[in-house]
C-alpha cells in the first residue's frame, strides 16, 4: 500500500499539493505515482518566472520504463523549482512527498482548490485503476 | 490465467514486483532496476528464466533436421558442450525466432527458444521436422537461473559440487555441460560472464537460496532488458519478428552461407535481399536529456519523411545516458534524426553495442 499523507490534496492524475505558509503551493507526483514509473532517471522542469494555467502539462518525469507528464493543479505563476533533481533524480523514487517535490507555485486562482482530491478522494482514484 | 515459475515463492520471499510477462508471473524488479543493473555490471546477479522453452533434439538424422530448420549451421559445432546463437526463420527469410542450440553428438542436441513465441515456434519446429528421423521432446520439468556479472561465475562455484566444479573449471564462452543434476552454460543475455544453469524444478528454489547464501542478488526483467540492450543483444519481438529479415536486424552474422547445397528455410529469400541490400540494424546514443524509446520514428535528415524506428530504446545505467537500437536505410550517416514526445532531436549513430564486460564499448 501506498501511503497517503492527509495533509495533502490530490489530482487523480497523481500529482500531490501542499500549501507554504507564504501563500504558495508544493508540488510532486505521489507515491503511488512514483512506484507505478519506477527507477526516475531524468526529470523536466518548468522555468521558474512562467505563467502556468491549470491542467497544462508542465514538466516530465521520465524513469527507465516510461515518460509521464506532470499537470500543473494550478493557474499561477511557478515560484521555485527543484533543482536537485537536476543530478539525483531518484530523490522523485525515495522520498515522493518530500525531498522529490517537483516546483511551487503561487496561484491567481483559489478558487481552483476545490477540485482538488482529499487523501480519501485519491484513495478512490488508485482503486478504481 | 497466468503461469508461475518453480522459483515463485523465492521472488515473493525477495519482495519481488510481479507482472504478467506474456502469460507468466515473472519478477519485474525487487525494488530497484537501476540497483539490480549495476549488481550484475558490477558483482554478480541472478535471473530466474525458467520460462524459456528447453527442447531436446534427438535421433539419426537431428543434425541434418537442424541443418534445415536453422540459417546458422550446427555442423560447425565439432566439440560437445558447444553452442550456437542462430535465427529459426520461415519460407519468406522472416525470424519465427531466435535461439541457442547445444550440440553432444551428431544425435543430440538441445535447443533453448523465447517463452513468448513457444507455442508457434514448437508447431513449426515439429512440421520441419516431419520428414526426417528426429525427436522432439520439450523439458517442461526443468527451471533456469542465469547467474551473470564480473564476479558470476566465482560466486556460483561456491555452490556446485566438487564434480561440477570440475567440469566447468575450463570451460570457454558458450559451451554447456551436463554435471550431476545441473546444466550449466557459459552464455548469457547480459554482455557480463556467467552461467546459465539448467536444474529439475524441484530442486531450483535451493540452488536459488544458495547462490542468495553466496551473495548473488537477484535481478529482474527490468534490469535484464537494459543489460542486452546495452550489450547490444536483440529482443525477439522488438528487434525483429517474422516480418523482419535476419540481415536488417543486425543477424547476418547468424546466416552460414557455406555450403550452397545446405537448404535451409528461408534460405533462397535471403540470398535475393542480400544482392538487393535490406534495411539495417544500428545503434543510436543520445547524450541530451531524455530518453530514446522503442517505436519512435527517424529521418536521415531536417525535412526529410520518417524512414526507419527505434525497435529498443532505453536510459543506459553504465553509460548515463540514452542508448537505442533502430532499424533503418543502409544509406543512414553519421547522425539521424528521432521524433521524441513531437521534436525531432538529432542523435549519433553507432554500432549497436554500448556495454560489453562492464566497459563502454
Amino acid at each position: 500500500m501506498s501511503s497517503i499523507p492527509a495533509e495533502l490534496k490530490y489530482t487523480s492524475s497523481h500529482e500531490w499539493v501542499r500549501k507554504e505558509e507564504d501563500g504558495s503551493y508544493t508540488i510532486g507526483i505521489t507515491e503511488h505515482a512514483q512506484e507505478l514509473l519506477g527507477d526516475m532517471v531524468f526529470v523536466e522542469l518548468p522555468e521558474v518566472g512562467e505563467e502556468v494555467n491549470a491542467s497544462d502539462d508542465v514538466a516530465v518525469a521520465e524513469s527507465v520504463k516510461a515518460a509521464s507528464d506532470v499537470y500543473s493543479p494550478l493557474t499561477g505563476e511557478i515560484m521555485a523549482v527543484n533543482e536537485d533533481l537536476e543530478d539525483s533524480p531518484e530523490l522523485v523514487n525515495s522520498d515522493a512527498f518530500g525531498d522529490g517535490w517537483l516546483f511551487r507555485i503561487m496561484p491567481t486562482d483559489l478558487a481552483e482548490l476545490d477540485d482538488l482530491l482529499d487523501a480519501d478522494g485519491y484513495q478512490e482514484v488508485i482503486d478504481d485503476e | 490465467m497466468t503461469q508461475q515459475t518453480a522459483l515463485y515463492q523465492q521472488h515473493v520471499n525477495c519482495n519481488a514486483k510481479l507482472v504478467d510477462f506474456h502469460g507468466w508471473e515473472m519478477p519485474i524488479h525487487y525494488g530497484s532496476q537501476l540497483d539490480e543493473h549495476h549488481q550484475v555490471r558490477n558483482d554478480a546477479g541472478m535471473f530466474d528464466v525458467s520460462h524459456m522453452t528447453i527442447v531436446d533434439v534427438k535421433g539419426e538424422q537431428a543434425k541434418a533436421y537442424l541443418q534445415v530448420l536453422l540459417a546458422n549451421d550446427v555442423a560447425k559445432l565439432k566439440v560437445t558442450g558447444k553452442a550456437l546463437y542462430s535465427g529459426m526463420l520461415n519460407e519468406q527469410g522472416g525470424v519465427i525466432d531466435d535461439l541457442i542450440v547445444y550440440f553432444f553428438a551428431d544425435d543430440d542436441y538441445r535447443v533453448v527458444v523465447n517463452s513468448a513465441t513457444r507455442e508457434k515456434d514448437l508447431n513449426w519446429m515439429l512440421k520441419v521436422a516431419e520428414p526426417f528421423a528426429v525427436e522432439l521432446t520439450e523439458q517442461a520439468d526443468l527451471a533456469m537461473i542465469a547467474v551473470q556479472g564480473p564476479n558470476a561465475k566465482a560466486k556460483a562455484q561456491t555452490v556446485f559440487s566438487a564434480e561440477q566444479q570440475a567440469a566447468v573449471a575450463d570451460m570457454k564462452p558458450f559451451f554447456g555441460v551436463q554435471a550431476g543434476d545441473l546444466f550449466i552454460a557459459t552464455t548469457g543475455y547480459t554482455g557480463e560472464a556467467g552461467y546459465e544453469i539448467i536444474v529439475p524444478a524441484a530442486q531450483a528454489g535451493d540452488l536459488w537460496q544458495a547462490l542468495l547464501d553466496a551473495e548473488v542478488k537477484p535481478a529482474g526483467l527490468g534490469a535484464r532488458d537494459t543489460l542486452r540492450l546495452e550489450a547490444g543483444m536483440n529482443l525477439y519481438g522488438q528487434d525483429m519478428d517474422e516480418t523482419v529479415s535476419p540481415l536488417a536486424a543486425n543477424m547476418g552474422w547468424t546466416i552460414c552461407w557455406e555450403n550452397p547445397q545446405r537448404a535451409f528455410v528461408g534460405r533462397a529469400v535471403l540470398e535475393k535481399q542480400r544482392a538487393e541490400g535490406t534495411d539495417k540494424l544500428v545503434g543510436l546514443v543520445m547524450t541530451e536529456k531524455g530518453v530514446l524509446r522503442a517505436g519512435q520514428a527517424v529521418r536521415l535528415a531536417e525535412d526529410q519523411a520518417p524512414v526507419g524506428v527505434i525497435t529498443s530504446g532505453t536510459f543506459s545505467p553504465t553509460l548515463g545516458h540514452a542508448i537505442a537500437m533502430a532499424r533503418v536505410p543502409a544509406e543512414a550517416g553519421e547522425t539521424v534524426q528521432v521524433e521524441m514526445r513531437k521534436k525531432w532531436v538529432t542523435v549519433k549513430r553507432v554500432k549497436p553495442v554500448f556495454v560489453r564486460n562492464g566497459k563502454a564499448v
